[in-house]
């Protein structure tokens, strides 16, 4: 962390600032873009569900610095949030990564998709299995039901 | 003294709630009339004996009665009037105050409007409904009692959160509530039902009107807590997926659900014990978000004060409801023999995908609210999820629906022969695409989020209009103006809600697609440009409200020189609770929002600005006010007015404040 960095955040710590300072933006806008595009996927931990793009508390903009620091020094996206998450935990992930038990997360929605769409699916075969001794008509003699039921 | 009888009307209403709840539910297995008539009286002397607690509690805010416990905490002398009375149900006690006002509300006009019910079913609605009041009445009195006093009382209290002063937020709670609780009414509807063993078209006419009111309500308090959230945490977010926000949202999405399916059974007697099973989760979700929200244990930016002991309470609340309910559906469920016959491709079929995806989103919310808590105690990882997760895996199922919507609010019922499914809606499709691709062509290097909003925006809206054009047959063109006029409300309300489901598709997509953004250090006196206007800043002073300091900024937004608006963000400190706002100044109109905020003096002069031009924001919630008011249509249809006909009581005050 610079110097002017540490100062600043000293500065802060008293009041909350907010959010992205100017002073933080990296001169780059391709390197500040990615910056801003991972930290909104990266906790606050003392916060309360706030991402550290948005956080105001001088925590979240340790972080913000460190990260922008990482990519300065040319880690790739996903090493400067390895750094992150090596020295932070998992906790900091707003993105579970899909490895381990947290699969059933990622799995459960699909999952009860596809369950519940078998479940309508037999519910609807049902409903038309029961329709067809009632329907022995013709193609014709359907479409002017239809036409006489939709008036 | 008016505290003390308002404290003593409560344990009263708690008296009178356990004999609504006992007395008629007997009167209605044993088919003695006269017990089954104790359930209107008791309802309406519930409501009261509330209504004047509730009334006795505003009286020790609005006269700031600090000898009150709940009063010291949360308010304070010199706080706007408004906020006083806000302050009521700005914390735990209060809130749960207002919760069972509003359940026993519920349940008072679930007996007056009741008339035409079946006297055993009426009977059983109430009592069910009188069985939740017992259980929050106790609740509200042995661990959240808001009529507890001081021994010696301060001369000032500790004000409000700053946050909550808001006439957004002051009006947010209640009508959230109005749509949580209402869901206790379907859900007393679905247990009387069950206890009674018949479902049929006339139980799906009576539930529908309550579910769709209480939808209505919980659409309006979401989308007011989101505008809230929007102009007042000084970034312009409007969702970010907290539990808390979840615990709203879940039972709206089931609640959307279940207005859909209880169609299907008032139409065609189909999809029975499935709706019954909707009308009991939904309220289930609803008692998921109190617990959420009181006993904290997911960590959210709103929750009130935690305490176990209170948690603890509301699970118990949670489990014997939910539990009794689900036990009585699975050995009652089976009885419900569906009668209506329909094909695969048919408007039943469109409402089970209707309900298929909104039942699964909202179990990937669920699932996604409460994994941080299951990971850690089943699996010993600490770990957070949040807004991407959401996104991800939400956002799948709101743009299946969207595509799914136009055309199956267009089937008939029973069946369609295939060919004809797509011709009205040819039209429609085209110009989606068209859409689509010409907002492909304007943006360059940007995501497709903006495209894809854009022509599902299209293609609902389109859809909606084009159904309730369809509904006025096949003469002149003026004879089918003339018509569209004259259609139900319901086909209204349909087509409103449904271009409204499109209009905030659109605009969440917009928004965060073409969002510009702006950070920087500014002296007094400079500008610089945003997007196509110039943004300037005049000048910075303090001023003193009347519970705050502030800094105030003067922002001239000009545009090829011609001025747009003179905003005026300002950042505020509340003294008492030592807490800094920030309140951003908005030029809203219909295409865009200006959001301009004034941050910290630099060390070497200047100010940090944030300013943003948010395409399309005020879309979101027209988008979410246009499903509200479809809503209404749709209430104020001719078929639930003259089912709730004949015996209408005029008493429907509210509480003397």
């Amino acid at each position: 962390m610079t110097l002017r960095a540490v100062l600043i955040a000293g500065l802060l710590a008293a009041s909350p600032a907010f959010a992205v300072q100017p002073d933080e933006v990296l001169a780059d806008p391709a390197l500040e873009q990615r910056a801003r595009d991972l930290s909104r996927g990266l906790r606050c931990l003392v916060c309360r569900n706030e991402n550290i793009d948005d956080s105001d508390a001088s925590l979240a903009r340790d972080l913000r610095l460190l990260l922008r620091e990482r990519l300065s020094a040319g880690d790739s996206d996903a090493e400067a949030v390895a750094f992150i998450v090596d020295r932070y935990g998992e906790y900091v992930l707003l993105n579970p990564t899909a490895t381990g038990s947290t699969l059933i997360l990622w799995f459960a929605g699909p999952g009860m998709l596809a369950t519940g769409a078998v479940v309508a699916a037999l519910y609807l075969r049902r409903r038309r299995l029961e329709a067809a001794p009632d329907a022995p008509l013709s193609t014709a003699e359907a479409r002017r039901l239809d036409e006489i039921l939709k008036d | 003294m008016i505290i003390e009888l308002g404290h003593f009307a409560l344990i009263l209403a708690f008296a009178v709630a356990i004999i609504q709840s006992t007395l008629p539910m007997i009167g209605a297995a044993r088919n003695r009339a006269a017990f089954m008539a104790v359930a209107e009286p008791a309802a309406t002397t519930q409501f009261l004996l509330i209504g004047f607690s509730f009334a006795a509690l505003t009286y020790g805010f609005v006269t700031s009665d600090f000898s009150l416990a709940i009063v010291v905490d949360n308010s304070h002398t010199l706080k706007p009037m408004l906020y006083k009375i806000a302050g009521v149900w700005g914390n735990h006690e209060g809130s749960l105050l207002l919760w069972v006002l509003i359940l026993s509300l519920f349940g008072a006009c679930a007996a007056w409007f009741g008339g035409n019910l079946p006297p055993t079913l009426r009977a059983r609605v109430l009592a069910v409904q009188g069985l939740i009041g017992v259980a929050f009445l106790a609740f509200t009195l042995f661990t959240s009692n808001p009529f507890l006093r001081l021994a010696i009382p301060p001369l000032n209290g500790n004000d409000l959160n700053p946050l909550l002063q808001d006439p957004g937020l002051a009006f947010h709670p209640p009508f959230l509530y109005l749509g949580y609780v209402g869901l206790s009414v379907s859900f007393s509807f679905a247990v009387a039902a069950l206890i009674e063993g018949r479902v049929d078209a006339a139980w799906g006419r009576w539930v529908r009107p309550w579910t769709l009111a209480a939808w209505v309500f919980l659409t309006i308090g979401i989308a007011m807590g989101s505008w809230w959230a929007y102009y007042e945490l000084g970034w312009g977010g409007f969702w970010f997926w907290d539990p808390v926000e979840n615990a709203s949202f879940m039972p709206w999405l089931i609640a959307s659900a279940l207005l859909h399916s209880a169609i299907v059974v008032e139409k065609r007697e189909a999809l029975k014990s499935w709706t019954i099973l909707l009308a009991i989760l939904a309220f289930g979700f609803s008692l998921i978000g109190t617990f959420i929200v009181r006993s904290g244990v997911l960590t959210s930016v709103h929750s009130f004060a935690n305490d176990p002991e209170r948690g603890v309470f509301i699970l118990m609340i949670l489990g014997v409801f939910m539990g009794g309910a689900l036990m009585l559906f699975t050995l009652r469920a089976g009885k419900m023999e569906a009668k209506g016959v329909f094909s695969t491709l048919s408007r039943e079929s469109a409402l089970v995908a209707n309900n298929l995806l909104l039942a699964v989103s909202c179990f990937v919310v669920f699932i996604g609210t409460i994994w941080p808590l299951v990971a850690e105690l089943f699996f010993d990882r600490k770990l957070s999820v949040g807004e991407p997760f959401f996104n991800a895996a939400f956002t799948p199922f709101m743009v299946a629906l969207a595509i799914l919507l136009p055309i199956g609010s267009q089937l008939p019922w029973k069946r369609i022969t295939g060919t004809r499914l797509l011709v009205p809606l040819r039209t429609g499709l085209i110009l989606a695409v068209a859409c689509t691709a010409l907002v492909f062509a304007m943006q360059t290097g940007r995501s497709a989020l903006g495209p894809v909003g854009a022509g599902l925006g299209v293609w609902v809206v389109f859809g909606a209009l084009a159904d309730l054009w369809s509904r006025t047959g096949r003469d002149s063109i003026a004879a089918r103006l003339a018509r569209l006029g004259r259609l139900p409300r319901a086909e209204w309300g349909k087509a409103t809600a449904h271009a409204g489901f499109g209009v905030t598709l659109f605009a969440v997509a917009a928004m965060n697609a073409w969002l510009t953004e702006d950070i920087r250090v500014i002296d007094v006196g400079d500008s610089f440009a945003l997007g196509r206007y110039d943004v300037q800043l005049v000048d910075v002073k303090g001023v003193q409200g009347p519970n705050y300091t502030a800094t105030v900024a003067e922002m001239r937004v000009t545009r090829a020189g011609a001025e747009i608006a003179t905003l005026y963000p300002e950042k505020r400190l509340y003294p008492v609770q030592a807490m800094p706002t920030t309140e951003a100044a908005i030029d809203q109109s219909f295409l865009r929002d200006l959001y301009l905020v004034i941050g910290d003096p630099q060390k070497d002069g200047g100010w940090a600005v944030r300013s943003y031009i948010k395409p399309f924001a005020n879309w979101i919630w027209g988008g979410a006010l246009m499903m509200a008011l479809g809503g209404l249509l749709s209430l104020s249809d001719r078929r639930y007015r003259a089912a709730a006909g004949a015996r209408r009581s005029p008493a429907q005050g509210l509480p003397a404040e």
